[in-house]
């Protein structure tokens, strides 16, 4: 393409029965909807015991003591383990992100705490026994005793002068500072006859997969057997051998039937070296869920950003230069790569737009509170949310319709080649808005928006205009030379025809929920001319399949499925020339139709999959040099990262007596390149979109100035329920990437990138009219009431008193806040 | 019923009998067992999953004398005498119940960990209200909690479920 970076893939037709491009019912679905699933609290082994957790009730202090007799004495207890006991761990957490020439403060993040805790819900001790009941009673009988320390939670009071230190090796509560920049940014803004400034606070949120983490660990004859609730089995036994000290061939790791997972499992938690240690040490296996309130204390967090952000413009609307700075709150430890979220909102800081200069800098902070990591988005819904809000504030200013604004600046060519570096592999973000408008009828919604206001009634309308990048990705530009990820981006594939002519693909994907095993087999069936059926999925074992880089960042099928298709091309190859040699044709005249292999010109002269297989297991003539079998293995490494792109345009109406936030319409207009099973996409999209609104309306972990969790439970912490959420209009694009052969892109991201200014926008499109102009999420009752309130200069209501201020600086607590509890909100 | 005694706790274990999925089921347990353990450990039925413990999440849900309520938060004493129903039971003569065909049909689920609660929620849903408007399947299943779905086809996974219940005259 002329661009450097983006080699274009050639592109090959698949040639079988056309599977791909169908909306094919799900293959996983007969287990799971019949209670036949395999969750791993769902497995018991032989002598298992069970594991119970004594976590810390302080958010920062030394351990003085603790003192385990009593519950050693529990009936049907067989261990209790300390910090002390584990010392023979070869290392702590590794934290993998280490850009070249930048320090990254890594504090030693062991699996029970050692001396002194960081956060509410840390691990200090673990209970074994044999009845699940019981080691929660013995645990109770933990005494620990704790020297307090001063707590800091808010992450710039960490960074300020005289702030209690969490981590006294490190004499400051930084953990790191970089920047990601391109162009002239001084210049830019310089220039700019405008510039807006908005600081932006992207709150702290919950992954909440609905099945809690678990483990089921086994130790037998010097191996050991790991199922997890994971997202990343390969990576987890990566980290499991550099912990335990144990080489790879004696770890298997199996993520089986997987309950959600939203980047919250794409982690190595402590429990799973835990669970491994003891069930090494006792010589029995053993087991610990979590129960919800472990789950909301200590599975990572997600978000937690503080955005200063500021966009140069002309006059005339066109954009000069963006400049953004990321305050993160990392928490108070590090787990596999919590500190290079950000980078991700840097790649995508110029958004769709024109930008000729762009900087991000980004300063993480320790708290006393846990630790964040990727969840759905992972830095880029904080980046579209910042620059999205800021250009309708910039079309404000302007006096121009956010819109035209918009399109004004738009990037129309590609590949783009942006200031930061990254290039945009393919994109018609006129497209998706021209069809998103055609759905929504904005000249109807305006007359309808100023009649309901004649009553009274505040409506609103939000957009969001959104690229982002996933299919992780290029090992070159994420690897150590590169952001200094210490890793490998590829996919595995394996795609094995048995000798019958049933197909059994390998995949270094773990999919949790987004029916892998459906929108693979299409692909393989298309390409062997083969019926799906025919097709058997295998992931998630680290014994089966070659390694593999997991399920995250909306790479299963950009990289995944590309190494699936490229493994499936070689099998198709080697089939043809076997089918030549059988039929005496040359190779290139050997096509596949309907799922025939057949010589070109003569349909008659031609062969199944099933009899080319027999020939290849029974290889008593196949051509000259062929080795038997029909089995081929791809490494896909990407020369580019993928970049989903769409428009998003959310109405909603505002009690502005009670503050009180409907979502009326939703429309989403998503491009992710060819569509492989268009049913699985609308339900990423679905889900993807109330993730986010979850975000912007009702969600977030709080904790108070003590560092409590105070959001520890699902009473707690708001999550949308059916009767919160409407119906979404969803449609697509289909604009292919150049990088990889099947020409597909991400989703499983894309719409919780997209929607939660969206949601913003449209709030504050609806109170535009009564001086609203800023609002952070989530935007519950007391947040908007508030702010209503504020803007009219009428003040009152209980903003006046000390919990009212409380309530509103943490946007009313995340309590009830949807249709089923009363408008107040009520964090109590 | 049958007391033991083990240093200073007095442990009691109570016989319970439970028609569950139309079958008789009896079993000693401790008074402070919860339903969902007796189902998913005692007697080994792992369909219905513990998902929040505090009635918040609806994964544990299962029908008590055709009823929803979430096992989570209910001993297995108080089920004694009553018959329960769980995801195991939905399945007759071999064939899928409606519901768990509905919910394949339009892609209701994803990761399949809320489905069970789902789907016996709405059979109960439908065998009070056999033609329920969205707004109504929306309502009835909001004790329920899905992360991956967004709802949209879990809604219309439950009208396919009803225009097939018309159909066969359930």
């Amino acid at each position: 393409m002329g661009v450097p970076g983006v080699e274009a893939a050639e592109r090959a037709e698949p040639g079988g029965n056309g599977y791909v491009g169908r909306s094919l019912k799900r293959k996983e679905d007969p287990r799971l909807i019949t209670g036949r699933a395999a969750y791993v609290d769902d497995m018991t082994l032989p002598r298992m015991l069970y594991a119970a957790i004594v976590r810390s009730p302080e958010a920062h202090a030394r351990i003085v003591s603790i003192d385990t007799t009593a519950a050693r004495e529990q009936p049907g207890v067989e261990a209790v383990f300390t910090g002390e006991d584990l010392t023979d761990l070869a290392a702590p957490c590794p934290m993998v992100w280490s850009p070249p020439g930048v320090e990254v403060h890594v504090p030693d993040h062991w699996p029970l705490a050692r001396d002194k805790v960081g956060y509410v819900g840390q691990p200090v001790a673990v209970v074994l026994g044999h009845d699940k009941y019981g080691v929660v009673d013995a645990a109770e009988q933990v005494i620990v005793e704790y020297d307090p320390l001063p707590v800091v939670v808010d992450p710039e009071s960490a960074l300020e002068e005289g702030a209690p230190i969490i981590h006294d090796e490190f004499g400051t509560n930084k953990v790191f500072e970089w920047s990601l920049s391109g162009g002239d940014v001084e210049g830019a803004f310089r220039d700019a006859d405008v510039v807006i400034e908005r600081r932006v606070v992207n709150h702290r949120t919950a992954g909440a997969a609905i099945e809690p983490r678990g483990v089921l660990a086994e130790w037998r004859h010097g191996k050991l057997t790991l199922w997890t609730s994971t997202q990343i089995p390969h990576i987890c036994r990566v980290i499991l051998s550099i912990q335990l000290g144990l080489d790879e061939h004696n770890i298997r790791v199996v993520a089986p039937d997987v309950g959600g997972g939203f980047g919250s499992k794409l982690q190595v938690y402590g429990e799973e070296v835990l669970a491994c240690w003891c069930a090494r040490k006792l010589g029995r296996p053993v087991k610990w869920t979590a129960t919800r309130s472990e789950e909301m204390a200590t599975t990572h967090h997600g978000r937690d950003q503080i955005d200063y952000v500021r966009i140069g413009a002309k006059r005339d609307g066109t954009v000069t230069g963006i400049h953004a700075k990321i305050i993160q709150d990392c928490g108070a430890y590090h787990l596999i790569e919590g500190p290079v979220i950000p980078t991700f909102s840097a790649c995508v800081m110029g958004g769709c737009y024109k930008f000729d200069a762009i900087q991000t800098d980004i300063v993480g902070v320790f708290t006393n509170k846990f630790t964040t990591d990727a969840i759905r988005g992972a830095g880029r819904p904080e980046a579209t949310h910042m620059i999205e809000l800021t250009m309708d504030e910039l079309a404000a200013e302007l006096d121009m319709d956010p819109l035209e604004l918009r399109r004004k600046n738009f990037i129309d060519e590609f590949p783009s080649e942006r200031p930061h570096g990254f290039i945009y592999d393919s994109g018609d973000y006129h497209g998706t808005l021209d069809r998103c408008l055609e759905m929504l009828d904005l000249e109807a919604f305006r007359r309808e928006q100023a009649e309901l206001r004649e009553r009274g009634i505040y409506r609103g309308v939000g957009f969001s205009t959104y690229v982002e990048i996933c299919g992780l990705g290029p090992s070159r530009a994420l690897g150590p030379e590169g952001w200094g990820m210490q890793g490998g981006y590829f996919e595995s594939a394996h795609v094995r025809v048995h000798p019958t002519g049933s197909i059994t693909v390998y995949t270094g994907t773990s999919p949790h929920g987004q029916g892998h095993e459906t929108g693979f087999a299409q692909i393989v069936a298309d390409r062997l001319g083969v019926t799906p059926d025919a097709v058997d999925l295998i992931y998630g074992d680290t014994h089966t399949g070659p390694f593999g880089k997991n399920t995250y960042g909306s790479r299963s099928l950009a990289v995944g499925g590309e190494a699936i298709a490229r493994a499936a091309e070689k099998v198709q190859d080697k089939a043809k020339r076997i089918v030549a040699h059988q039929l005496e044709a040359a190779p290139e005249d050997i096509e596949l139709v309907g799922g025939r292999f057949q010589v070109r010109g003569s349909p008659d002269k031609a062969m199944t999959l099933a009899q080319v297989a027999g020939e290849a297991y029974i290889p008593a003539d196949l051509p000259e040099g062929m080795e038997a079998g029909l089995d081929e293995t791809c490494f896909y490494d990407p020369s580019n990262f993928v970049w989903p792109f769409g428009a998003h345009a959310c109405i909603s109406e505002v009690d502005v007596e009670t503050g009180r936030v409907d979502v009326v319409r939703y429309i989403a207009v998503d491009d992710c390149g060819p569509a492989i099973n268009p049913l699985l996409i609308d339900g990423q999209i679905h889900g993807g979109i109330v993730h986010a609104l979850g975000q912007a309306l009702y969600e977030q972990v709080v904790y108070d100035a003590d560092g409590q969790l105070v959001t520890g439970t699902l009473v707690d912490y708001a999550l949308p329920s059916a009767a919160d959420v409407p119906n979404f209009d969803t449609d697509r694009t289909e604009t292919p990437t150049p990088t990889n052969t099947l020409g597909v892109k991400g989703v499983g991201e894309a719409a919780t990138i997209a929607c939660s200014p969206a949601v913003v926008g449209s709030v504050l499109d609806a109170l535009r009219p009564l001086g609203v102009t800023e609002l952070n999420m989530p935007l519950t009752p007391m947040r908007v009431w508030q702010a209503i309130q504020e803007a009219e200069g009428r003040g009152g209501g209980p903003a006046e008193t000390e919990q009212g201020r409380e309530l509103g600086e943490q946007g009313g607590g995340a309590a009830g806040s949807g249709p089923t509890a009363p408008p107040e909100g009520g964090a109590s | 019923m049958s007391a033991t005694v083990s240093g200073e706790t007095a442990e009691t274990t109570h016989a319970i009998t439970v028609t569950l999925n139309r079958q008789e089921r009896s079993a000693e347990v401790e008074p402070r067992l919860l339903l969902v353990h007796f189902l998913r450990g005692t007697l080994g039925l792992t369909g219905t999953h513990v998902g929040c413990d505090t009635t918040s999440c609806g994964a544990c849900t299962v029908l008590l004398d055709g009823k929803p309520i979430k096992s989570c938060t209910f001993l297995a004493v108080q089920a004694d005498g009553r018959e329960v129903t769980t995801v195991e039971g939905l399945v007759r003569d071999g064939g899928l119940h409606p519901i768990q065909e509905g919910f394949k049909e339009e892609h209701g689920l994803q990761c399949g960990f809320c489905t069970p609660g789902m789907m016996l929620t709405a059979t109960a849903l439908l065998a009070e209200n056999p033609n329920p408007s969205e707004e109504e399947i929306r309502w009835a299943l909001s004790g329920n909690v899905c992360r991956c779905t967004g709802y949209q086809n879990i809604v219309k996974a439950v009208q396919w479920a009803a225009a097939k219940m018309a159909e066969e005259g359930r």
